[in-house]
């Protein structure tokens, strides 16, 4: 047995590899989940059989309730819940990382050990997990809407972040010096959960998809420390790659922000520019009616859809579904225009809509719609705002200048479908409801998006 | 006993993953993101592999076998829920026509 535990390591990480790789393209997808749990049965047979592990019956006790509480989670969760899922789960997962930090100091915490490689990657494993922890749970609440998703600010809080850091830093390194100090080490803990608290309150809703993105990495780094302070090159290798991936998307989303790491972790943004909205002025606003717009729809030869948060939190992707699947019936030409950072976690419109049964054919990219939008004959933004201001690219006075943006604008005519005139999240004036190719349909997105798909299949008024 | 030095070996293998890690990254289409932030959790939980050496190993002290109890609990809800879900996502991305 004691021979299979190493080719176990080997076979689990070119499993997971695999699993990535297959993951390029949805028709090998599903692949890929397979190669990755074929690679962690391996992996935790491997753990199970060697010579140091004598005692079974907590282990099975454990992983009974953990798939006990998995299952159910993964079989009955929304997919409108899957930002909150991903970040819950990095706090299981940094939860697990930081408690094995925790039990592996405590069998280390001998003077032989003092000022050792182990301590320093320990202490650092520890540090990430324990914040990782904390700041997913903190992201989740505001994602459940347990919180508000407004940054969180107080007075001095960057001088008080600045202190815990510090506070946390020079804890660790007390410990990692001299491990025997355990006195010191629920200090440490406590210090790192709260950092993590400090480090995501102050980021507001709009900003989860980096957010999330970075604790994902954060969680895998961790985990890839961990293989370092126990000699697993396993960890090692599946840490790196959920870092490589976490810091990926990340860095995808601040692209498409134009917003660097740092001004997304500590710029509170929304909060600082939301006042500027307020201003009234004459500008005319177009209102137009569900018949009207699907009698456009319907002359049109194509059409780009243009989704956003708000078609997540009116729960309308299935009646977008409908209207697709009538204008093609049509014969219309209907694209869905994504935004990376459309949504609460990168990829989430994708997901919605393809629950929802649309061809994920449809559902293109930011760079690739815009060449085409010219030559749209409507665009209909729905639930979407600061993704497709057009400030962002004409004014370099705004908030979100050089944001990358969907340019709904250059389409023929445009429909947006809001509630009210409200300001988006960035709390930004939105040029575009006030041009004189715009027409405002008023009303919560679902309602409105249905009463159009019925207009279209002839279920309405007969107005055509 | 283990070994309380610094072994190169493992950033070496740390280095290559990461480079890997960036490379396959880059190549997933942007259509998955979500779904692949699931994936990679999943993966990750294969920090279980440590905690059930903490819990089940010859002497471990009963604050040991608590925290590995735990962690093995999190890391089990992770790869289970996180591979499932994973799944459920990526069933529901059809092509035209399905």
């Amino acid at each position: 047995m004691g021979v299979f535990v190493p080719f176990a390591a080997i076979a689990a990480s070119a499993l997971f590899i695999l699993s990535l790789m297959w993951m390029s393209h949805p028709s090998t997808a599903r692949r890929g989940v397979r190669a990755g749990e074929i690679g962690m049965v391996i992996a935790i047979i491997g753990a199970l059989v060697q010579h140091e592990v004598v005692n079974y019956d907590l282990i099975i006790i454990a992983m009974i309730a953990g798939a006990a509480a998995g299952i159910p989670m993964a079989l009955l969760m929304p997919m409108t819940a899957i930002p909150q899922r991903t970040a819950i789960s990095h706090a299981f997962g940094a939860l697990a990382v930081g408690l094995i930090g925790a039990a592996e100091y405590y069998k280390h915490a001998h003077p032989e050990y003092a000022g050792g490689f182990i301590m320093w990657v320990l202490m650092f494993e520890m540090l990430l997990g324990f914040l990782t922890c904390t700041a997913s749970v903190v992201a989740f609440a505001k994602l459940q809407e347990l919180m508000g998703s407004r940054p969180v600010s107080f007075p001095g809080q960057r001088i008080f972040n600045g202190a815990v850091a510090l506070a946390t830093v020079v804890i660790g390194a007390t410990l990692a010096i001299d491990p025997t100090q355990t006195w010191l080490f629920p200090a440490f803990v406590a210090l790192a959960l709260l950092f993590g608290i400090l480090l995501v309150i102050p980021i507001g809703g709009a900003d989860m998809p980096t957010v999330i993105a970075l604790l994902n990495s954060y969680a895998g780094l961790a985990a890839s420390a961990m293989g370092f302070a126990l000699g697993n090159k396993l960890l090692i290798v599946a840490g790196a790659l959920d870092g490589a991936s976490g810091f990926i998307l990340a860095l995808v989303m601040c692209k498409a922000m134009n917003r660097s790491f740092a001004n997304v972790m500590f710029g509170g943004f929304g909060k600082v520019i939301a006042g500027v909205a307020g201003g009234k002025d004459d500008r005319v606003v177009r209102s137009a009616s569900a018949e009207e717009a699907a009698m456009q729809l319907e002359n049109a030869s194509s059409v780009v859809i243009i989704p956003g948060y708000g078609m997540a939190v009116a729960q309308a992707q299935h009646k977008v579904s409908e209207l697709y699947q009538a204008l093609t019936k049509k014969g219309v030409d209907v694209k869905f225009a994504i935004h990376p950072v459309a949504g609460r976690m990168p990829g989430h419109m994708n997901v919605l809509l393809a629950e929802a049964n649309v061809p994920y054919e449809q559902l293109v990219d930011l760079d690739d719609i815009n060449p085409e939008l010219p030559q749209a004959d409507v665009a209909v933004i729905i639930g979407a705002n600061d993704t497709v201001n057009p400030s962002a690219r004409d004014d370099p006075n705004s908030a979100i200048a050089g944001m990358p943006i969907i340019e709904a604008d250059r389409a023929k005519s445009v429909f947006v479908i809001k509630r009210s005139m409200n300001a988006g999240f960035a709390g930004i004036d939105n040029p575009i409801y006030y041009n004189a190719n715009t027409q405002m349909l008023f009303g919560d997105a679902k309602d409105m998006v249905g009463s159009i798909a019925k207009e279209l299949s002839g279920g309405g008024s007969g107005l055509h | 006993m283990t070994v309380n030095a610094f072994n190169a070996d493992y950033l070496f293998v740390f280095i290559l993953a990461a480079f890997l890690g960036f490379q396959l990254i880059k190549k997933v289409s942007p259509l998955l993101h979500s779904p692949l932030m699931s994936l990679t959790n999943a993966i990750a939980a294969v920090v279980i592999v440590g905690a059930i050496t903490i819990t089940g190993e010859e002497g471990a002290t009963p604050l040991a076998k608590t925290l590995g109890f735990i962690a093995v609990f999190c890391a089990t809800v992770n790869l289970v829920s996180g591979f499932m879900i994973t799944d459920r996502m990526l069933k529901m991305f059809k092509p035209r026509g399905k």
